[in-house]
């Protein structure tokens, strides 16, 4: 309703305020008059009602704002099919790259997602007043920088959805790291992410990485359930109880990338970042243990991904594959060569660890189990890295 | 759309050479041209240099005279369009545009206007 509001009225504030105001309305009146029998048009046309009166209040009293309000007056209620292009509309405009990332992510998580403003600022461990001065701030670039509120071209859409997407996968990982913590609201930030997804594969149905998106979230969070064990530690892949992963969510996961697989040989594009990923993630799911896992085959999908995204981050990970292929010696070599970059990351260092453990060079391992401790900021993995590193001989 | 660029300029402007800095003129002439054509085009116009300024106080008793810009700093205004356009999207295109003609970063920002209602129209 509040996308509706927005498009025919032009300012997320009135919309947001209007809703708002009708559901208090309801409660006052349905307990006393009874619940209309159209309860939906009932909040849309009272929301409307009190969008109108605060313009007219606002407005000044020339020939263009009465033409306006007149057009306002007479516009009949969309049907459902322009429900999914209005919020097509919303979700390009709290994504626009005028704003900043953190404006994104707290416009699409209030406007989309439905979060509470105390919901939302828990959620990034902010001041409940800074997230809503952030917010404030958001619709009031919006609205005085004229943002357009608009269903996006297909050049938009070309040029813009990575934006969106990055965002949806900015809200997922934070909730996925929290989830080692015990804020069930921090956590809730992946089943959100995950609805936007959704709603972006609802929105965009033919587009390939939105579906990449969605299957990694949902291979990813599959996981989650063997990720910590009962002492607050993270368990690894190698240390996980397959057993206990979410076998729904897989198979949603596989059925999207599936899906892409045949979209490419019918001739569509060469996958991009978020559909490496997820295949990534696939082949990991897919494999009963560590050791039967397809490695080869991870290692030329993370060849792939490192043309697309060369971060020292996609370079680790495809070091770890290579060590698990050609041997903990090249996967360390792949790994140094990348050091400079990377020293102030702890995954560096663990992983630096776990392959001088494997090459029996137990003093450096042990050293590199400090640093990688040090620079941890996770509990849960800090008691993982711990344990290693005391198990280490020398 | 306003250009910012280093307050230090040499012989050839803010370019690295004569010929960079003809060039630039001449793309950001086009540029104009095109701003003219698509009817966007309010007003444009390049400052001379940061040394060239004079910064005035009128607030007090007594007026004073700087011989300095506003802002001492290592950027400075370099010169400006206004331009017309119906959303953030167009001007940002714009300052795209704009930005590569004349080599440098553009601020894009709105003037204020006095409607609080945004009518969007669909096509």
């Amino acid at each position: 309703m509040v996308a509706d509001l927005a498009r025919r009225f032009g300012d997320l504030d009135v919309a947001e305020e209007s809703t708002a105001e009708a559901f208090v309305a309801a409660a006052e009146w349905w307990p006393r008059e009874g619940v209309p029998p159209n309860p939906g048009g009932w909040l849309t046309t009272t929301a409307t009602r009190k969008a109108i009166d605060w313009l007219r209040r606002e407005s000044q009293r020339d020939a263009k704002h009465e033409a306006a309000r007149i057009v306002y007056d007479d516009a009949p209620p969309e049907p459902t099919g322009p429900v999914e292009d209005d919020r097509l509309r919303l979700v390009f405009t709290c994504c626009h790259p005028a704003l900043a990332m953190e404006a994104r992510v707290a416009l699409t998580l209030r406007l989309l997602g439905g979060l509470t403003v105390p919901e939302i600022a828990r959620a990034f461990l902010v001041q409940e007043t800074t997230m809503a001065r952030r917010i404030t701030r958001a619709k009031a670039k919006i609205k005085a920088a004229h943002i357009p509120y608009r269903v996006p071209s297909a050049d938009d859409i070309h040029e813009r959805l990575a934006g969106v997407l990055a965002i949806v996968y900015l809200i997922f990982n934070e909730g996925y790291l929290a989830s080692e913590g015990d804020d069930p609201v921090r956590v809730d930030l992946t089943g959100e992410a995950i609805r936007l997804g959704r709603l972006l594969r609802t929105l965009l149905p033919d587009n390939g990485e939105v579906a990449g998106l969605l299957a990694l979230m949902l291979l990813t969070d599959a996981r989650r359930p063997a990720r910590v064990s009962r002492t607050g530690e993270l368990v690894t892949l190698e240390e996980q109880d397959r057993g206990a992963w979410d076998r729904t969510l897989i198979a949603e996961g596989n059925a999207l990338i599936r899906e892409r697989i045949a979209a490419m040989a019918a001739g569509g594009g060469p996958p991009g970042r978020y559909q490496l990923q997820a295949a990534i993630n696939a082949v990991h799911t897919e494999a009963l243990s560590v050791r039967e896992t397809n490695w080869s085959t991870i290692v030329a999908l993370y060849g792939h991904l490192v043309l697309l995204d060369p971060s020292p981050i996609v370079r680790l990970n495809r070091a770890v594959a290579i060590a698990e292929v050609d041997g903990p010696a090249a996967g360390l070599a792949e790994i140094d060569e990348i050091a400079e970059v990377i020293d102030g990351y702890h995954a560096f260092h663990a992983a630096r660890a776990d392959l001088l453990r494997r090459l029996g060079r137990d003093g450096e391992s042990r050293a590199a189990y400090d640093r990688a401790i040090g620079l941890a900021g996770n509990p849960a993995e800090r008691a993982y890295l711990t344990r290693r590193r005391d198990q280490l001989a020398g | 759309m306003s250009v910012h660029g280093p307050a230090e300029r040499t012989e050839s402007g803010n370019s690295p050479s004569h010929e960079a800095m003809l060039q630039a003129f001449a793309e950001t002439g086009a540029f104009n041209e095109r701003l003219r054509r698509g009817g966007h085009f309010v007003f444009a116009g390049g400052l001379e240099s940061a040394e060239t300024a004079t910064t005035v106080d009128g607030q007090g008793e007594k007026s004073s005279f700087t011989d300095a810009p506003y802002l001492e700093t290592q950027e400075c205004l370099g010169g400006f369009w206004i331009i017309e356009a119906a959303d953030l999207d167009v001007a940002l295109a714009l300052a795209v545009e704009g930005s590569k003609a004349c080599r440098s970063r553009v601020e894009v920002r709105p003037f204020r206007t006095a409607e609080p209602v945004r009518v969007l129209s669909e096509p």
